[in-house]
């Protein structure tokens, strides 16, 4: 009796005894030409997978472009990253690992703020600097010094996300008095639909339609109706992909009359998608970071998407690459022109320089304010037009994504009101 | 004390000053991290099984059950301020009410139809999450790890230890109740509870102990897990992996005796982790369903009813 | 008025394909008893079928998922083979049967994504984004022809359940399995083939889930849920009872996703599930 009890429980103590030497690392390798270890997790299935995995053939682009280079500080750079699954609960063992047994010398982010915010708490004890993809605000909260967000969304990104949309709509006449307000119940979302109230209120719009739905929504008409119903002059949408394509759609089928329709769905910057919505697409006003409009040919981008698009080729991620890739490109040569300007890899040093510098990158100029957001919003307010059915290329090319905010950036003008 | 018991809380004792100790000898806090992922796969487990292995009732519902845990901890904690200790009480509280009701209603639902009500409850409970502003709604909610962590060397060893603890006072109750005249009750209500409640088994009250346990024991899970992700929002807290992995492990491991979950919990769990941080990728996922399969076609009494087979067959 | 009676008739055209959804699992768990749990993501199977065929044949998806069902009717048969030697036949079913189908529920999910990635997938049919008009109401045919697919397919189901002899067989060996031995028929392949069968419906349900909307393989999650809740509330069993279910299910979402706004509405439809199983555990229109 006691005997075949003690024996099982032996037998498991054995078990996790053996598990968790195979967790230990193998032996440290030779001394010679250590290379650059950059370490991070990314989702490469679950939910974000789809930007996840896109991202990561954009990373490794930038990895062997640097080690033709001759790497960094003259030694390779080598990545060190596993999947994260898009499971916040994940990333802490992940990045632990990744600092005590893999002794990687940089991190940098995963994608989403779901996570990247699991990471923070690791990487603000330790004191590291961390460049981060793609993350709504995430700094407002832990408000870390070392902390660089590449996505251009502005030092208030929460409100700066939305704004040029309301801008725009302040631009016309007769001037929109009303707007609808409409979000998916996810984190994303919610926070620019919160910005987007913010904005309407400060601007002087009236709110006539402020719900949400949940994400498992099938059937978009109905929604679509209520929106209707209530009148706006302007409808502001927070959404994810599926749901964007939903609500695009609807608005279609049911003939919604607004006059400014688009603002936060995110999905319509997705090769796949814009491909089948085609020409439901044409006067949606909607953000993006990037097209391919004369005004935004920045140096190194169409090398770097010619690479990409190559690359990309049958592993099921988006083919044409105009939204994340270049990002995760560009948040990896902040950290190279970051260690080739101090010529160490001492983070105080590398977070001093980063807050100065400005960085020249694929997507542009990249200058960081002191909350590590970008000091100048580049949230780009994009109108579809002339889409054809059908026709991948053509959102290859100019003259399907006209930049119509910031001025900067401007390549056309608004064809106001929408119309389906 | 009979001699298995004493042995047996030998055992704990000595695995909870291991613990301990880890905390002192180890700097490498990885371990830290990836052990508390394990040690609550493990409370998990034990706690599904109570219900679903030795009453015979499935709960579909665990990710409930798991993040209301959680969410008491934050609303707990952003209105009063509560330390770590009375968090995870206030959830066993909370989680613990929530099992009185679900085992009320197996009075009326058995089999099948109380899996189903199960994960509706669930649902049901992640739309009112989904809407509540006050802990984030869907956007989600942030929690900094506070900077007070005891005499530990961080706030992750802190963490573990509490697990640690834990999850070894649930597996102390399991067993008890395993081994007790309450545990052949609940056996006999998994059998037959017709039959159970014609010879006199107090079938209703087993039940309620059943699943105010598992609530109390599954919120106790879900506690600290916002401290750990420090984000937390329903799509994570809810989601459909923590029902499969609470109902997988058990069966995996063994339904009927006490140490099932706990092995099933170390095995599939470790398994997971060495993937996730070695292989990566969509394996872990197909790594789940695969051994979900292979065991549950192979062996389905789990690993326990294997070493048992086996054993019975050594004896002659 | 405009409002609510777009409403009442979108229900109606989402709760249909619900029910197109949910009819293989009233077969399966409704007068089988097994747990499948992996239903909808066999739908998806479809959904990714269908794309393939509708992107490289340029077939009309409707038609893809038609002609998948031969496939989808032999894997199905094939699946309850393995079920049924490891499962069944030693008495271990429902608990053991239930972690079976997760486990092949997050197979067939892995797999998907290691074959096709996690890029969203969607289908072009000529019909899909024009809408007809009656009165004031509007139907769109991305939502119409699925709905009138859908039934034509539950339809169809309960016929043949119902008239054929196959059909009254799969309802004998649901109600009495020892009866339907003596009668002489083997119950065993008569189960396969109800298995096969309700399969075979989840190439033409996943068909009409890509005409609806994008597909990704984490997609079946979202219906496991309302598929069994269907199946319960109409009643295990019965199949005119599932479509009603279903209906009742569509039009509830779509009430309280226009009026009380969308957030609250899965809270709705399965507090409905969950009041009937208070008051009336068989359904509305299941056996005692």
């Amino acid at each position: 009796m006691v005997n075949r009890r003690t024996l099982l429980r032996a037998g498991v103590a054995a078990g996790a005894l053996f598990a968790a030497a195979a967790l230990v690392p193998p032996a440290a390798h030779s001394q010679a030409k250590q290379p650059i270890k950059i370490g991070f997790s990314m989702a490469l299935t679950g939910g974000l997978a789809g930007a996840g995995k896109a991202a990561l053939i954009a990373m490794e682009i930038w990895r062997d472009d640097v080690n033709k280079r001759g790497g960094l500080l003259g030694r390779p750079v080598e990545f060190v990253y596993y999947d994260d699954a898009t499971a916040p609960a994940k990333v802490p063992p992940i990045y632990s690992k990744l600092l005590e047994v893999d002794k990687v010398d940089l991190v940098v982010s995963s994608y989403g703020t779901n996570e990247i915010a699991p990471a923070m708490p690791i990487v603000m004890r330790k004191k590291l600097v961390f460049p981060s993809l793609f993350g709504l605000a995430v700094n407002d909260e832990f408000k870390y010094d070392r902390y660089f967000q590449i996505m251009p969304a502005g030092p208030e990104p929460k409100t700066d996300w939305s704004r040029g949309f309301f801008e725009l709509a302040l631009q016309q006449k007769p001037k929109p008095a009303t707007v609808a307000i409409v979000a998916a119940d996810a984190e994303f979302a919610l926070n620019a639909a919160a910005g987007a109230r913010a904005n309407a209120k400060k601007m002087g719009f009236k709110i006539v339609y402020d719900k949400t739905y949940p994400p498992a929504t099938t059937d978009f008409t109905p929604i679509v109706r209520a929106i209707e119903a209530a009148k706006p002059d302007i409808v502001y949408v927070g959404s994810y992909p599926p749901d964007s394509v939903g609500m695009v759609k609807a608005a279609n089928e049911v003939g919604l009359k607004a006059k400014l329709f688009g603002g936060g769905m995110v999905g319509l910057q997705f090769a796949a998608i814009q491909k089948n919505l085609g020409p439901l697409l044409n006067g949606v006003v909607n953000y993006d970071f990037w097209v391919p409009e004369p005004t935004l040919n920045f140096p190194g981008v169409n090398e770097f998407l010619a690479k990409y698009q190559e690359a990309a080729k049958g592993k099921g991620v988006d083919p044409l690459g105009h939204y994340l890739p270049p990002y995760a490109y560009a948040y990896l040569q902040v950290l190279e022109q970051s260690v080739n300007a101090v010529k160490s890899l001492d983070q105080a040093k590398l977070a001093a320089h980063m807050h100065k510098a400005t960085f020249k990158t694929v997507v542009g100029d990249v200058k960081f304010g002191r909350n590590g957001e970008w000091a100048r919003s580049r949230v780009l307010m994009v109108q579809f037009r002339d889409v054809q059915k059908d026709n991948l290329e053509q959102f290859a090319k100019p003259g399907k994504r006209i930049v119509l905010y910031p001025n900067d950036w401007k390549s056309g003008d608004i064809a106001y009101p929408y119309k389906q | 004390m009979r001699r298995v018991d004493a042995v047996f809380w030998g055992v704990l004792a000595a695995v909870f000053l291991a613990g301990l100790a880890l905390t002192e000898v180890m700097a490498n806090e990885y371990y830290f991290n990836a052990m508390y992922v394990i040690l609550q796969a493990t409370i998990m487990a034990v706690a599904w099984n109570i219900l679903g292995g030795f009453t015979g009732y499935v709960n579909f519902g665990s990710a409930g059950f798991f993040a209301l845990g959680a969410y008491t901890s934050i609303v707990l904690d952003k209105a009063l301020g509560l330390p770590l200790p009375f968090l995870i009480l206030g959830a066993a509280l909370m989680c613990g009410l929530m099992g009185l009701g679900v085992g009320y209603l197996t009075l009326r639902l058995k089999g099948v139809y109380f899996a189903i009500a199960t994960l509706a409850m669930a649902i049901v409970l992640e739309t009112f999450v989904n809407n509540w502003s006050y802990v984030g709604g869907a956007r989600g909610v942030y929690l900094l790890t506070p900077e007070k962590h005891l005499w530990f060397k961080s706030y992750i060893q802190m963490l573990f230890v509490a697990m640690l603890g834990l999850a070894l006072g649930c597996i102390a109750i399991s067993r008890y109740l395993n081994a007790s005249r309450l545990g052949r009750g609940l056996a006999a209500i998994r059998d037959d509870e017709v039959a159970a409640e014609c010879a006199g088994v107090p079938t209703l009250r087993l039940k309620l102990v059943s699943t105010t346990l598992m609530g109390a024991m599954m919120g106790v899970a879900g506690a600290p897990y916002p401290f750990f992700v420090t984000f937390v929002d329903p799509l994570s807290a809810f989601n459909l992996f923590v029902a499969v992995n609470s109902i997988a492990m058990p069966m995996i491991g063994g339904t009927a005796h006490w140490l099932g979950p706990v092995i099933g919990a170390l095995l599939v769990g470790t398994a997971q982790e060495i993937i996730t941080v070695n292989v990566s990728s969509e394996l872990n996922v197909l790594l789940v369903g695969v051994m979900l399969v292979v065991f549950i076609t192979l062996a389905p009494q789990g690993i326990v009813g294997l070493a048992q087979k086996y054993w019975k067959r050594r004896r002659g | 008025m405009d409002l609510f009676s777009n409403a009442i008739v979108a229900g109606i055209l989402l709760g249909a394909f619900y029910a197109a959804v949910a009819v293989g699992l009233a077969i399966t768990f409704g007068q089988l008893d097994i747990v499948n749990i992996a239903h909808p993501a066999f739908v998806i199977v479809g959904s990714y079928c269908t794309w393939i065929v509708n992107s490289r044949l340029g077939l009309d998806p409707v038609l893809a998922g038609v002609l998948l069902t031969p496939f989808f009717f032999v894997a199905g048969a094939a699946i309850y083979r393995i079920y049924y030697a490891a499962f069944e036949r030693t008495g271990q079913e429902s608990l053991s049967g239930l972690a079976f189908f997760f486990g092949v529920m997050f197979i067939i999910e892995v797999v998907l994504i290691l074959v096709y990635g996690v890029d969203y997938r969607l289908v072009t049919a000529g019909y899909i984004g024009d809408t007809i008009e009656i009165g004031y109401v509007g139907i769109p045919y991305r939502m119409l022809v699925p709905c009138l697919v859908a039934t034509a397919l539950t339809l169809g189901v309960w016929l043949y359940l119902s008239r054929t002899f196959m059909g009254r067989a799969i309802l004998a060996v649901a109600q009495d399995r020892l009866a339907l031995q003596l009668m002489g028929a083997d119950p065993v392949r008569i189960k396969q083939f109800a298995f096969g069968l309700a399969i075979a419906t989840t190439a033409i349900a996943g068909a009409l889930l890509i005409i609806i909307g994008p597909v990704e393989p984490s997609v079946g999650r979202v219906y496991i849920g309302r598929a069994f809740a269907i199946v319960v509330l109409g009643g295990m069993g019965s199949i005119p009872g599932m479509i009603v279910a279903a209906l009742i299910l569509g039009v509830v979402e779509t009430l309280v996703g226009t009026f009380m706004g969308p957030s609250w509405a899965p809270a709705v439809a399965f507090g409905v599930l969950l009041l009937t199983l208070a008051i009336r555990p068989s359904g509305l229109f299941g056996r005692q």
